[in-house]
């Protein structure tokens, strides 16, 4: 792709004039872009070494990496930043085996095939606020839920998923809405394979199993580095589920790196101590954006 | 072959238990919004009942529920059509005039997207309070487009790059100008493209709600933080009322991501997987 384009620059190069300023379009966009995230960045880093807190307006003083230390010093810091690693680890674990199964199955010929994809797209598309009001009033609810009204079908005690097992409890409803997303990458990785291969190892009399270890897996392996890439980038981020069914609670155990954010910008008001929890949240980030971007760049290659 | 046969019948039927299971919330939602209230949580949970738009007419007339959906409205067709103005010419530029730079400057581009809203949300809050942009509509629109316009860059450009080059050349040497080029030549290639990017940028901002509930209080609230005040109960009987808010807030998405299912996955992965 990339060196098609190339050629056609060199084609139009003659006409300099009138061309050149084409490439100037982009300028305005990008002036826009700067603007709305790297100048906004760009204060979190300097807002992070003030000890500014907006309810008192002459507090906003440089102290160095003073916020920095306060934050690693403290014990709460780890259990945020376990918490937010529990949760994107574990729901990137449940959304691989069970988006892994659903491909599979939707990657075989049978009638009804677009109405199940349908089907399973959705929980994707459903605001995520909805989806927390949703488990938390109608299926979680411990008394009226739909869960205790199945769990009482088979004799079980009652439990309150989201008071007993808080941190569990989000994960199933994070995973429920992501599984779809990991479900259709890999699903166009599987319908990338030629058929061909396929059919001629499993008439070699190749197993189910083997075949799927030794020929869809290894053909996969880009596409799952893509998914899990691309799908804990935007977990570390959430946010809505949390502060609806739990607010971060009880204490902090629920509580992760964006929900912190949250509390200490707009409950405590320290906007010096919410950036440098933000700086956190960038480099976490960025270590994944990096990998990511790494593995197109191999896929680029690949297809070069 | 008669095993096969069975075998195949029996995972197309775990196929449509999966989908069913995983689907379910979503039709409990459906019927939930139906019941009368009193049924809402009635144990066992009723399956068969008469079903009433009661629960329609009170969570939308009957509050301020409009008042959310005109805002969510507003914010998300003028800041996808923000993203549009500015991106389209980005892509425009990167599909057909490419520099040594290009390439890094669309993972640039790519990264931005990436970047954590948690990470900036105080130096916006902070800059919108002292423009007066905090509860705004401007204040959205212009940060929803700066969301979406990472994803309009990327995805319109990759629909750029396989029209034929032939003719926009032809249309060149017929001594057509950029803005002829561009409405005549490429645009009507383009609309199918176009439209996906639409309704993708559509779906994740009408969906937002981390910036949304951090910059704007009630005024130019959108329907996010409406659905969110239903974290605590109000009142015994609301479920009802609260399904069929959330099931009016949530159709013209499902909506929008049934019919651009086929590019869902390249919009969500910025092109990576076609």
């Amino acid at each position: 792709m990339a060196s098609q384009a190339l050629s056609r620059s060199q084609a139009t190069g003659k006409k300099k004039s009138p061309m050149e300023f084409r490439r100037w379009l982009s300028a305005p966009g990008i002036l826009f872009l700067v603007i709305v995230t790297q100048v906004p960045f760009l204060l979190t880093l300097y807002y992070s070494t003030r000890g500014w807190n907006l309810l008192r307006p002459d507090s906003d003083t440089f102290i160095g990496l003073r916020n920095f230390s306060r934050i690693i010093g403290n014990a709460e810091f780890y259990i945020v930043l376990g918490n937010t690693v529990y949760l994107t680890v574990a729901v990137v674990v449940v959304t691989l085996v069970l988006g892994m199964i659903l491909a599979l199955l939707l990657n075989r010929p049978f009638s009804g095939q677009g109405i199940a994809r349908t089907l399973l797209i959705s929980p994707f598309l459903i605001m995520p606020v909805v989806t927390a009001v949703l488990w938390k009033n109608v299926l979680l609810d411990p008394v009226f839920g739909l869960s205790a009204y199945l769990i009482g079908l088979f004799g079980l005690p009652a439990i309150d998923l989201l008071a007993q097992y808080p941190m569990q409890a989000i994960i199933i409803i994070v995973s429920w809405q992501w599984t779809p997303f990991v479900m259709l990458i890999l699903l166009a990785g599987l319908q990338s394979m030629p058929e061909s291969t396929l059919e001629a190892a499993s008439i070699d009399g190749a197993s189910g199993w083997n075949l799927f270890r030794y020929m869809i897996l290894p053909h996969l392996r880009s596409f799952i580095e893509i998914a899990l890439l691309l799908e804990m980038i935007f977990i570390l981020n959430v946010f809505g589920v949390i502060f609806v069914t739990t607010s971060g609670g009880p204490g902090i155990v629920t509580t992760n790196l964006p929900f912190q954010i949250f509390q200490e910008a707009f409950s405590r008001w320290n906007v010096g101590r919410a950036s440098a929890y933000g700086v956190f949240a960038v480099i976490l980030a960025n270590i994944l954006v990096v990998l990511f971007l790494r593995v197109i760049g191999n896929q680029n290659e690949q297809e070069a | 072959m008669n095993r096969k046969q069975l075998s195949n019948t029996l995972l197309t039927a775990l196929t449509y238990l999966l989908a069913f299971l995983l689907f379910f919330p979503i039709l409990w939602l459906l019927l939930t919004s139906f019941k009368p209230e009193q049924l809402a949580l009635a144990m066992p949970p009723r399956l068969f009942f008469a079903p009433t738009l009661e629960n329609y007419r009170i969570a939308i007339l009957q509050s301020p529920y409009l008042e959310f959906l005109w805002n969510t409205l507003l914010i998300t067709l003028l800041a996808t059509l923000l993203a549009l103005v500015l991106g389209v010419p980005v892509a425009y530029a990167m599909a057909f005039y490419p520099t040594k730079r290009t390439n890094g400057a669309m993972l640039w581009i790519m990264s931005t997207r990436m970047l954590p809203p948690a990470g900036v949300i105080v130096p916006l809050y902070v800059i919108f309070r002292d423009l007066s942009w905090l509860d705004t509509h401007l204040g959205m629109i212009v940060v929803y487009a700066g969301m979406n316009f990472p994803l309009v860059v990327w995805m319109v450009r990759s629909f750029m790059l396989e029209v034929p080059y032939g003719i926009i050349e032809a249309a060149r040497l017929d001594g057509a100008s950029l803005l002829q080029e561009f409405t005549s030549v490429l645009l009507p290639l383009l609309i199918p493209g176009l439209a996906a990017t639409v309704l993708l940028s559509f779906i994740f901002t009408w969906n937002e709600f981390f910036l949304a509930v951090n910059l704007t209080t009630r005024s130019a609230s959108p329907l996010s933080v409406y659905i969110s005040s239903f974290k605590a109960a109000q009142g015994d009987l609301f479920v009802a009322k609260m399904s069929a808010a959330a099931t009016a807030t949530v159709l013209p998405v499902m909506l929008a991501g049934w019919a651009a299912q086929r590019q869902l996955v390249t919009g969500l992965t910025m092109g990576a997987v076609k």
